[in-house]
């Protein structure tokens, strides 16, 4: 699987494994722009593809903005779902960029969270939506 | 899981002679079924045919005859169609009830059709739009209508060899929607207890000269059913007419009982979702008149 080729492989352990059958969103990346886990894509499906993950989302070391807004929200415990979390917002709002509260919750509805209870998370992805609409 | 073979054809011929030299070959489209049972242990095929890079196969036209779509286009591709979305729209809430945003990034229509799954959301959906299943195999094409597609649960009518190549839903008549409407114990991310689509066409004084209503989960395939649509056509969806066309879907459904629901319960909640579903067609109609 992609999931394990860019970890184990590749050494790109930022990219997470926690159900292996698609329900978490863990292993969220970008896969020729389009979000997708990558338990469920095989390495082989990706030859000469373009794959973006959450190693590329900071530039010149300076955090996203939806990072960003996670750190000041606590929108994050342990982490293990952060990446996913900041791959897939990050799609919905570059195709979105003034989404509803009520569409951030849908858009992440796969991308599960054991610690936060999610309120933080949605307010840190809201947050930072405003950020980069210059509001 | 064991060693596979791969195979991504660019072209039909290829997919399909790739298919008629092994008899353990699976084709893979989205893979958010085939890598999921494979990793279950469900299903081990030698070899597996990725039909993504054929370019028929990934693309959509929206003409004057319809929609025509790619088997294994992806669901986030064709909802990025405002066009589509607003021709198709019960169909494009069926599609897009498949799973996470991650799901839609590589799940199909063709896949959901193909895999067979009695819960498949986006089949009752095909069904009142009129889908066409487009077919190529060994003995050339062939073109079944989309309620005779699925034969049983995990089961299809595709033979050995077989790609669901297309499916082409025609354009609805003016003064036509449609809508999908599935209940889960949750909000999102669950398989249907029940599911129910609905087509409508309406004259100008509102009286419907034209329904079907297709329900799902709640039968071994997805069911058209002729008798709930006859209740609604030359009514103005009266309380009447919709709790006719209730009953109907209720007596038409056979369901299971499992941990998502006793048969009974489904058996009354299908006709609930029918008689919704018309609702939210019919305002869909009146709000684009
Ligand atoms: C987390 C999660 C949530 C889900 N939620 C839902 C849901 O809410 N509702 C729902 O209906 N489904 C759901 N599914 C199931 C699945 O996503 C859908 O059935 C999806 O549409 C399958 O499409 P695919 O392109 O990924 O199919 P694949 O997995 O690639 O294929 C499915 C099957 O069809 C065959 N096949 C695919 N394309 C063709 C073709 N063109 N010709 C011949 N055979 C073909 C394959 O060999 C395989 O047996 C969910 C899955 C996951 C992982
Ligand atoms: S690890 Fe891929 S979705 Fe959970
Ligand atoms: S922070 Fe622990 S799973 Fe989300």
């Amino acid at each position: 699987m992609l999931s394990e080729v860019l970890r184990n492989n590749l050494n790109l352990t930022g990219t997470k494994e926690g159900c292996n059958t698609g329900d978490c969103g863990a292993c969220s990346v970008l896969l020729d722009g389009a979000l997708v886990c990558a338990c469920l894509v095989l390495a082989v499906e990706a030859q000469d593809r373009s794959i973006e993950t959450i190693e590329g989302v900071a530039k010149d070391g300076k955090l996203h903005p939806i990072q960003q807004k996670l750190l000041e929200h606590a929108g994050l415990q342990c982490g293990i779902c952060t990446p996913g979390i900041v791959i897939a917002s990050r799609a919905l709002l570059e195709k979105n960029p003034d989404p509803t509260e009520s569409e951030v919750r849908y858009w992440l509805a796969g991308n599960l969270c054991r610690c936060t209870g999610y309120d933080k998370i949605i307010r840190a992805v809201m947050d930072a939506g405003a950020t980069m609409r210059g509001e | 899981m064991q060693s596979v073979q791969y195979a991504a054809p660019t072209t039909l011929a290829q997919a399909t002679q790739a298919l008629q030299g092994a008899s353990d070959a699976k084709i893979l489209a989205g893979g958010t079924d085939l890598l999921v049972q494979m990793k279950l242990g469900i299903r081990e095929p030698g070899l597996i045919v990725d039909i993504k890079r054929i370019p028929e196969l990934t693309a959509f036209t929206l003409g004057e005859h319809g929609l025509h779509l790619g088997a294994a286009l992806t669901s986030a591709i064709l909802h990025d169609d405002a066009q589509v979305r607003a021709r198709y729209p019960g169909f494009m809430e069926a599609l897009g009830l498949i799973g996470s945003s991650q799901v839609q990034g590589r799940c199909s229509a063709g896949g959901n059709l193909c895999n067979a799954s009695p819960a498949a959301d986006s089949v009752p959906a095909l069904i009142v739009n009129r889908a066409v299943c487009n077919i190529l195999g060994p003995a050339g094409e062939r073109s079944v209508a989309v309620e005779a597609f699925t034969t049983g649960p995990g089961k299809n009518c595709l033979g050995s060899g077989e790609i669901l190549v297309s499916i082409d839903l025609p354009l609805p008549a003016p003064r036509s929607s449609d809508a999908y409407l599935r209940f889960i114990p949750r909000t999102e991310m669950d398989i249907a207890v029940a599911g129910a689509a609905v087509a409508l066409t309406l004259d100008a004084a509102g009286v419907c000269t034209a329904a079907r209503v297709a329900i799902g989960a709640v039968a071994p395939t997805a069911l058209l059913v002729p008798a709930a649509a006859e209740a609604l056509i030359g009514t103005a969806l009266d309380d009447t007419a919709l709790a006719n066309a209730a009953a109907a879907a209720s007596a038409a459904a056979s369901p299971i009982t499992d941990k998502r629901g006793t048969a009974e319960y489904r058996k009354k909640v299908v006709g609930v979702l029918v008689r919704r579903a018309a609702l939210i067609a019919k305002a869909r109609i009146e709000a684009d008149s």
